[in-house]
């Protein structure tokens, strides 16, 4: 018997059947969605034959529009989830009053709310922004691909797989109850025992290795792909909001990573870093995981920043105004990114100085962040908008972001933050900017870039409705937040006792099911759009007259982007290049040389998934042996020295001569 | 174009409504003690500061946006205009007017209402004078109640406190196991309470009447209850409530602190009618239970060069946190990995905060 | 959109019509890995400088560390890094088995630190000085442990290099692995002295 158990720990570690919540109603629910889903999936997969097209075109694939893709993707399922789990806060909120427990209890409900917060930032926000960034870099700089194109699968991979190992804790065992920060003491070993933490730290962990590699694959890409002509100050908008951002994650991720390694230690071997006792100090946890926090926020926002200065320069059909005090802000807000971490926690008893320092340095960011709004502002000053969707993002997102900036700025004074912090103003400003700033930035370039990813447009009909329902929605449910924060009503509660607070909990109950019917409308307008794609098919490959160089090439663009590098004259090249008469080449094509395929990122990152999974249930066998895995195939794949071919000239003929076709056919 | 103007629309009508609604119900905007006063007159401040420029900047927006539609073939269309020197300084010294002003408010503010500094003034009209005493209040924020110390009357509550109108507060604020934080929005600011750390925090109320208390920093399953009643009571009240609380309160000895600490979830307002010398000092040092020691005596080890490699036994001594409690618990760990499902939940019936299996593992301390 | 309007007054070039070699961005990207690195160990001596002093009533640095085993160490550490450059010679040279003799030397060098660095954990932990004994010994062995573990990395990837030179020779791409791992070596021993210096030294002698 007590053989029998100790085999069985040793074989599981802690996971066993008590780890399945097969007693929780919602769980068992989702789960049977989930999996009939997932089978359905895979059925139609199989049905058609898929498998194979699916592996060698897209999972094993180096090609940059594809990874981009694939991120999009991730990033676009992952918000599903994280907006269920807001719903859930949402309904939870709105019911729980009068001694009703409503229907999520304590346990449940910290579990949501920590989710959704790590969902949103990590698995929907990074994956967005970094889709984005990956799609459109290589084609705007002139390059072929980016400068490791493997490296660019694998950090794909390793994104997805912190992604599935987030997902599995939906279902075996627990997610952390701690808040997405996880501040200690509460996330140590001492006070959350069980495997919660643990899911929450792989995690970040696995899906961080995929993120800092990426930062530095772009960064290089940014510095060394450019085309010839291509100097700094000629890059596209978009294009030096991802070099900053990129330095940014090169320079805060590994931050993160070793903050959360340290956490990880207090747990698995119990030192003592964070612990109360024994000399650990928690303070230093909230202090560095903010000094990556804080950059974060700009890693996110400053691409969208960059989306829509590219959006707004097209749809005005008008130089971008201040290019370089654009430029210049962006570096700024990257520079001064590093030092406001302190205003997170004024209200931790730093000295009056200290709090007033951080507070200020705080504010002068928003000088910076207040030239770019001028600058989009007087772009549209003598322009000519066209108000397609991507323009109204933009609008809708310079009338927004500016609330969401004062309320910031009014957050950064630290007297001012005491009877703020913590409470729901907080949590309505931070979406007023991420939904706002972000979220709207990343919607107005799905609806620009789609053409130029899948060769047609999207819907312009469902595309506003959604835009609408988002911007509406936007209001209605974080505007009611605020008052309640005056109300003094502080985040992560999940059970209320003053009634007069109920209405407004209602209130921002039915915003977020008028963001649900934005999100839906943005579900419909995809499967719409490809449904009507002959009608809204984009033959020119510069469907909104745009003005750089990924305008240039066919939608969707060829395996090699571009059949001869372009020369760069100006920072909107393509608008230069048509003002000036470009006549695109039809004769002397040669090889083109390509980096090939591999399925080796995939595997890393499905192993690393075991690994995480194994060290989460403590089933040490499995770490060993899947660690020894991940360190095998690594070397493996070094002696692998065959790693490029060439796209022989005739193929990229037969592709141009098939693009001169149908540009002739439109004329 | 009808879309730019209901999207004016709500963006008018919403801080509209803030500005009215602040009269009633809005404690952040209406407070009753003058540290929170004067933090919500910089939240008014700062408001009307910053919308200086984001007034002209939404309706500017919005007046572009139609002026320069499509449509409108009789705006100026230029599309090489893209720099002005002039409007540049302009869209960088405007932002950088107010943020000087700002700052300039934040800096003085910061210093004056610093939580640690003592009071100067009760309200805006009168400063304070020598002969009214302050009172001091230690804090102890538990999983998941608050314990209040009364030093100078030698008694304590739990989850109810109470101070005389217009008598500068000292609070000293720590806590027992995670970060909590304590807050009072009617009195003033928040501040963290953390475990082996003294916090301060200097207040006074105003006018007398019940308000709300609670924690603001998420702290576990009973974090929503944590919650307490602060009574503003003019002196005479506030004597009669001691007198009440010696009347009818127990003793809190260590062994009673010991019991009170472990978690509990909607714990009744206790009252303690003496407390044992030194017992929030050996909270915060964490070294209530017997054979522990003290934070302040390890710090002064520490400062003197450690205690060498000798010194094995004062590691039991020093352990607080009770990380090994899910081998406590039993073979296989299941039940500690699963504090939530296998056992009773601690949000289910309190059972008076004590005798709670070792689920949360707060109440270890066995070494 | 395309090319209808002419304008025959002089037409820029808008493309190269030869093949465009864009300059390698390896070395590049390994120098940023490398600073993601660096700031990792940044974390690591910030914790250390924070927690260095918090003993939990136990012993100091001045109780637990021999400065003489650490400076044979350093030492070690440094052999290495110098035959590593012997290695680097030799390979502009093109001479593929001195290189793989030096690069053979520097392995063992590495691996002397490595069993050195093991003795004295293994030591401190018999002493009950073990990395859950205060927050400056968890510091400790984390700071320490984390730079050996890159050593650890380097030795398992020289030798896979070595195999890999072995096999292919002194190609370009081998070069640049190479030259990759030069990088690897010298910068940890940069971090090596940094921690000789500020947890060892001053730890001691502070």
């Amino acid at each position: 018997m007590f053989g029998n158990t100790s085999l069985t720990h040793f074989l599981f570690g802690r996971l066993s059947w008590e780890a399945i919540p097969y007693h929780e109603p919602i769980l068992v629910v989702t789960f049977a969605v989930v999996a009939l889903g997932g089978l359905a999936l895979l059925a139609l997969i199989t049905k058609y034959r898929l498998w194979g097209y699916l592996w060698h075109e897209w999972f094993t694939s180096v090609d940059h529009k594809k990874i981009g893709i694939m991120y999009i993707i991730l990033a676009i399922i992952m918000l599903l989830r994280g907006f269920s789990d807001a719903v859930m806060m949402r309904i939870q909120q709105a019911i729980a009053f009068n001694g009703s427990e409503g229907y999520l209890p304590p346990h449940h409900y910290d579990q949501v709310f920590t989710a959704h917060g790590v969902i949103m930032i990590f698995f929907v926000a990074m994956p967005f922004v970094t889709g984005f960034m990956n799609y459109v870099v290589p084609l705007q700089i002139g390059a072929r691909d980016v400068s490791f194109p493997f490296l660019n699968n694998f950090s794909f991979w390793m994104t997805t797989a912190g992604a599935i190992i987030i997902m599995m804790s939906l279902f075996v065992g627990e997610f952390a109850r701690t808040g997405w920060l996880a501040y200690p003491p509460l996330s140590g070993a001492a006070y959350s025992p069980g495997v919660g933490v643990d899911y929450y730290i792989w995690g970040l962990q696995v899906a961080g290795v995929g993120t800092t590699l990426s930062g530095i694959n772009l960064i290089a890409t940014i510095v060394k792909m450019r085309a010839p002509g291509m100097t700094f100050m000629k890059m596209p908008v978009f294009t030096w909001t991802s070099l900053c951002t990129n330095i940014l994650i090169v320079a805060t991720f590994p931050i993160l990573t070793a903050t959360l390694a340290l956490l990880s230690l207090d747990r698995y071997v119990g030192t003592n870093f964070f612990t109360n006792d024994l000399g650990g100090n928690p303070m230093m946890y909230i202090n560095l995981i903010w000094i990556w926090g804080h950059p974060e926020v700009y890693i996110l926002v400053l691409p969208a920043f960059g989306i829509f200065s590219e959006v707004v320069a097209t749809f005005c059909g008008k130089r971008l105004f201040g290019y370089a005090s654009m430029v210049y802000a962006t570096c700024v807000i990257m520079i001064l990114s590093y030092l406001v971490w302190l205003h997170h926690f004024f209200t931790m008893g730093s000295g009056a100085s200290v709090n007033a320092f951080f507070g200020i340095t705080t504010m002068i960011i928003s000088i910076p962040t207040g030239a770019k709004m001028f600058n989009w502002l007087f772009t549209m000053y003598r322009g000519r908008i066209r108000y397609d969707v991507p323009m109204l993002w933009t609008v809708g997102f310079m009338v927004t972001f500016v609330i969401g900036g004062m309320t910031g700025v009014m957050l950064a004074i630290p007297p001012a933050d005491f009877v703020l912090h913590n409470s729901l103003f907080l949590i309505a400003h931070f979406h007023n900017v991420i939904i706002g700033g972000v979220l709207f930035g990343l919607l107005a370039g799905v609806n620009y870039w789609f053409p130029k990813a899948f060769g047609y447009r999207l819907d312009p009909f469902w595309g506003k409705l959604s835009f609408w329902f988002w911007q509406i929605g936007f209001f209605v449910a974080f505007m009611p937040l605020y008052v309640l924060g005056l109300m003094g009503v502080t985040r992560r509660v999940s059970q209320f006792e003053d009634p007069s607070l109920q209405i407004w909990f209602i209130i921002a109950a039915v915003g977020a099911f008028l963001i649900a019917l934005g999100i839906l409308a943005f579900i419909v307008q995809l499967v719409v759009s490809f449904l009507r794609r002959d009608e809204l098919r984009d033959t020119t490959g510069d469907p909104w007259d745009g003005r750089t160089l990924e305008w240039s090439t066919s939608s969707p663009p060829p395996d090699y982007n571009f059949a001869f590098t372009p020369v760069v004259h100006d920072h909107d090249s393509w608008y230069d290049m048509k003002s000036r008469g470009y006549e695109r080449p039809l004769t002397g094509f040669r090889p083109i040389h390509m980096p090939k395929n591999t399925g080796t990122g995939i595997i890393l990152a499905g192993i690393s998934t075991v690994l995480a999974f194994a060290l989460i249930w403590y089933i040490w066998w499995l770490a060993a042996l899947s660690f020894i895995a991940i360190v095998a195939v690594s070397i493996g794949h070094t002696f692998n020295y065959h790693r490029d071919f060439f796209i022989p000239a005739d193929t990229v003929v037969a592709t141009e001569e098939a693009r001169t076709k149908t540009l002739a056919e439109r004329t | 174009m009808p879309k730019p103007f209901s999207l004016a629309r709500i963006s008018i009508v919403l801080p509209l409504m803030l500005a009215t609604l602040s009269g009633c119900d809005m404690v952040v905007m209406a407070p009753s003690g003058d540290i929170a006063v004067q933090q919500r007159d910089l939240i008014v401040i700062s408001t009307v500061l910053m919308l200086l420029i984001i007034v002209p900047v939404i309706c500017l927006t919005l007046f572009f946006a139609w002026r320069y539609r499509q449509s409108n073939k009789a705006a100026t269309y230029d599309p090489e205009w893209h720099h002005s020197t002039g409007l540049e300084v302009i869209i960088w010294s405007a932002p950088l007017a107010i943020i000087i002003a700002l700052g300039a408010i934040t800096w003085v503010s910061t210093h004056k209402l610093d939580p640690y500094r003592p009071l100067d003034r009760i309200d805006a009209a009168r400063p304070v004078s020598g002969e009214v005493k302050p009172i001091t209040v230690e804090v102890v924020a538990l999983d998941w109640k608050w314990l209040f110390f009364y030093p100078d009357y030698g008694i304590a509550t739990v989850n109810e406190m109470a101070a005389p109108v217009d008598v500068p507060i000292n609070f000293k604020l720590t806590a027992s196991s995670v970060m909590n934080s304590f807050y009072v929005p009617a009195l003033a600011g928040m501040i963290y309470t953390m475990p082996g750390m003294e916090t301060k925090l200097h207040a006074v109320i105003n006018k007398a009447g019940d308000y709300e208390g609670f924690s603001s920093n998420y702290s576990g399953d009973g974090f929503s209850h944590m919650r307490f009643k602060f009574h503003g009571l003019d002196q005479a009240g506030f004597d009669q409530w001691v007198a009440q609380v010696k009347q009818n309160g127990t003793a809190l000895n260590r062994d009673a602190y010991l019991k009170l600490e472990k978690p509990s979830v909607k714990e009744p307002v206790r009252y303690y009618a003496s407390v044992d010398d030194g017992l929030y000092e050996a909270v915060l040092n964490m070294c209530v239970r017997e054979g522990q020691m003290c934070m302040k005596d390890m710090m002064h080890i520490d400062m003197m060069g450690g205690a060498g490699v000798e010194s094995q036994e004062n590691r039991a001594k020093l352990q607080h946190d009770n990380r090994h409690a899910d081998q406590a618990s039993g073979e296989g760990g299941t039940a500690a990995t699963f504090p939530d499902t296998g056992n009773p939940s601690h949000s289910e019936e309190p059972a008076e905060g004590v005798e709670e299996p070792a689920t949360m593992n707060h109440d270890g301390h066995q070494m | 959109m395309s090319a209808t309007q002419v304008q025959e007054t002089e037409k820029p070039q808008f493309y190269l019509t030869e093949e465009h070699h864009p300059e390698n961005s390896t070395m590049l990207g390994f120098w940023i890995y490398l600073m993601s690195d660096c700031l990792i160990f940044a974390v690591l001596f910030a914790t250390h400088g924070v927690l260095g002093r918090s003993y939990a009533a136990g012993p100091s640095p001045a109780d637990l560390f021999d400065l003489g085993l650490v400076a044979f160490n350093t030492a070690m550490l440094l052999l290495s890094s110098i035959t590593y450059g012997f290695a680097m010679l030799q390979m502009e040279r093109g001479a593929k088995m001195e290189t793989l003799v030096w690069l053979a030397v520097t392995g063992l060098f590495g691996a002397t630190f490595l069993g050195v660095e093991l003795y004295e954990f293994h030591h401190l932990i018999l002493e009950g000085a073990g990395p859950t004994r205060s927050a400056f010994l968890s510091s400790f062995f984390t700071l320490v442990g984390t730079h050996g573990l890159h050593v650890t990395f380097g030795t398992i990837w020289l030798i896979t290099l070595m195999m890999q030179v072995g096999k292919h020779g002194l190609t370009p791409e081998n070069r640049r692995r190479l030259m990759c791992l030069s990088m690897f070596w010298h910068f940890l021993d940069v971090i090596w002295i940094g921690v000789f210096s500020f947890v060892y030294l001053l730890g001691v002698l502070g």
